[in-house]
């Protein structure tokens, strides 16, 4: 099977490397991948020496906004963003949690207004025993990492 | 404080709380005064209560204001299907402060965002109610003459209750002692007591009432609802634990005071009433001289 699971490199655009594997079908979620046009390559499992196993995203033509590297540092604050041009790795990018989240995570407080109005969420981020917790600046309630469901 | 709106506990700066308590105090002592009579107050009860709303509208009636608004739901157009967005921003057209009591949690920040008039929060479910902190402020003060190195004892549901969970966070400011008493699945949430061993406060649990209480200078009794057990048992099991009655009350210190948010089930004996060191009725009567602070220093008429 190991064989099957080298992916292609791409000419130019984003490949997004060192993610945890269990975090791989978030992120693809949170980014969208449904709606991206051009040629995407998922690998998952592949051997990493830095955790064991990984996954990796390459994703041709199109480079990552802001809000996009926010997003995933919301999910796996480990993942690197390699910006790809002629085949080289011309910048790395380590993601950053903003201080901020607005819009895409859903509060996970079913009380909150922000499930029973049409309001934009928004949290302010809170790094609690290593794992990212989002408080809610509506209801003040903390949806933590492992709970963060996207909007779609 | 002109035009700001009171959501949070953490809204507030200590010396605009400071402001409130000063104010409140004046009012006590004269508190029939025509100051708020070029004003109309919105009192919007999505969700009713009694104490709060009466309360509020008691200040505003002493303070020569006219009220306009809802007891509940179900009398306005909410119960068409109106949205909260809606309602606030034309109410916020008609009167000149709102007052907002709703049972979704976050409602009243979300209803300050879309109003051109101040909000303050008269409770949005199980998150905020700040004017309660505020009165339990202006009580602590006023019955111990001071705010510092006090020993508060908070009773009965620490784990939802949201009134100890605010009166926690504000009395930190003021270096107290805490004892929580509560049954052993109704604990104060670790994130408060973290909060305390970050400010270095000291507090110890416990699971009874009993002759620890001769150390208190306030008693913060709470309910215990049965609605928070899952099972009924343990709820029958522990339900008197939690029980003051007067004969307990011997022994302890004489500035003590024993407060109450109300409504009192059966946590707090009957013959403590008469007990001077009962101080739940005036407590709730504190509330009508906070709120006219908090009212007219929002609304700018008493710098």
């Amino acid at each position: 099977m190991k064989s099957e699971l080298k992916v292609k490199a791409i000419e130019k655009g984003t490949v997004i490397d060192h993610i945890k594997p269990e975090a791989l079908y978030k992120i693809l979620s949170i980014i969208g991948i449904e709606k991206i046009d051009t040629q995407v390559f998922i690998g998952n499992n592949l051997d990493s020496e830095k955790y064991g196993k990984k996954a990796i995203i390459k994703i041709a033509d199109k480079f990552p906004s802001i809000d996009d590297i926010n997003k995933i540092a919301l999910i796996d604050p480990h993942a690197v963003i390699n910006i790809i041009r002629d085949y080289q790795v011309v910048e790395k990018k380590k993601v950053e949690l903003p201080e901020k989240i607005e819009g895409f995570v859903k509060c996970i407080n079913p009380k909150c207004i922000t499930n029973h109005e049409k309001v934009e969420t928004k949290f302010k981020v809170v790094i609690k025993d290593e794992k990212v917790n989002l408080k809610c600046y509506y209801c003040e309630k903390i949806t933590g990492q492992d709970n963060i469901e996207v909007i779609r | 404080m002109k035009n700001k709106s009171l959501i949070s506990i953490n809204d507030f700066t200590k010396e605009e709380y400071f402001r409130v308590l000063d104010l409140a105090e004046e009012f006590q002592k004269n508190p029939n005064q025509q100051l708020l009579s070029d004003y109309v107050i919105a009192s919007l009860f999505f969700e009713p209560s009694t104490r709060t709303r009466l309360s509020f509208e008691t200040a505003i009636q002493r303070l020569g204001g006219k009220v306009i608004g809802f007891s509940e739901a179900s009398s306005s157009s909410v119960s068409k299907g109106e949205s909260l967005k809606d309602t606030i921003l034309t109410v916020s057209r008609y009167a000149d402060l709102i007052i907002m009591r709703h049972s979704i949690e976050g409602s009243a920040r979300y209803a300050s965002e879309v109003s051109n008039k101040p909000i303050i929060n008269a409770g949005d479910g199980s998150n905020q109610h700040p004017t309660q902190c505020l009165l339990d402020l202006y009580s602590i003060r006023k019955s111990q003459g001071t705010l510092e190195n006090l020993n508060l004892f908070l009773v009965g549901d620490l784990k939802y209750g949201r009134t100890v969970h605010s009166l926690l966070m504000a009395m930190s400011e003021f270096n107290p002692v805490f004892n929580f008493v509560s049954p052993p699945t109704l604990r104060m949430p670790q994130e408060y007591k973290d909060y305390l061993d970050e400010k270095g406060i000291k507090y110890y649990e416990h699971h009874q009432l009993d002759d620890n209480l001769k150390h208190a200078d306030i008693v913060y009794m709470t309910r215990v609802q049965r609605e928070r057990f899952s099972d009924p048992m343990e709820y029958e099991k522990v339900k008197n634990a939690y029980v003051l009655n007067n004969k307990m009350l011997d022994n302890t210190k004489e500035n003590l005071r024993i407060m109450h948010p109300l409504p009192r089930v059966n946590e707090i004996d009957t013959d403590v009433d008469t007990n001077p060191k009962a101080y739940y009725f005036e407590q709730a009567e504190n509330g009508v001289y906070a709120r006219m602070a908090l009212m007219c220093l929002i609304l700018g008429v008493v710098k």
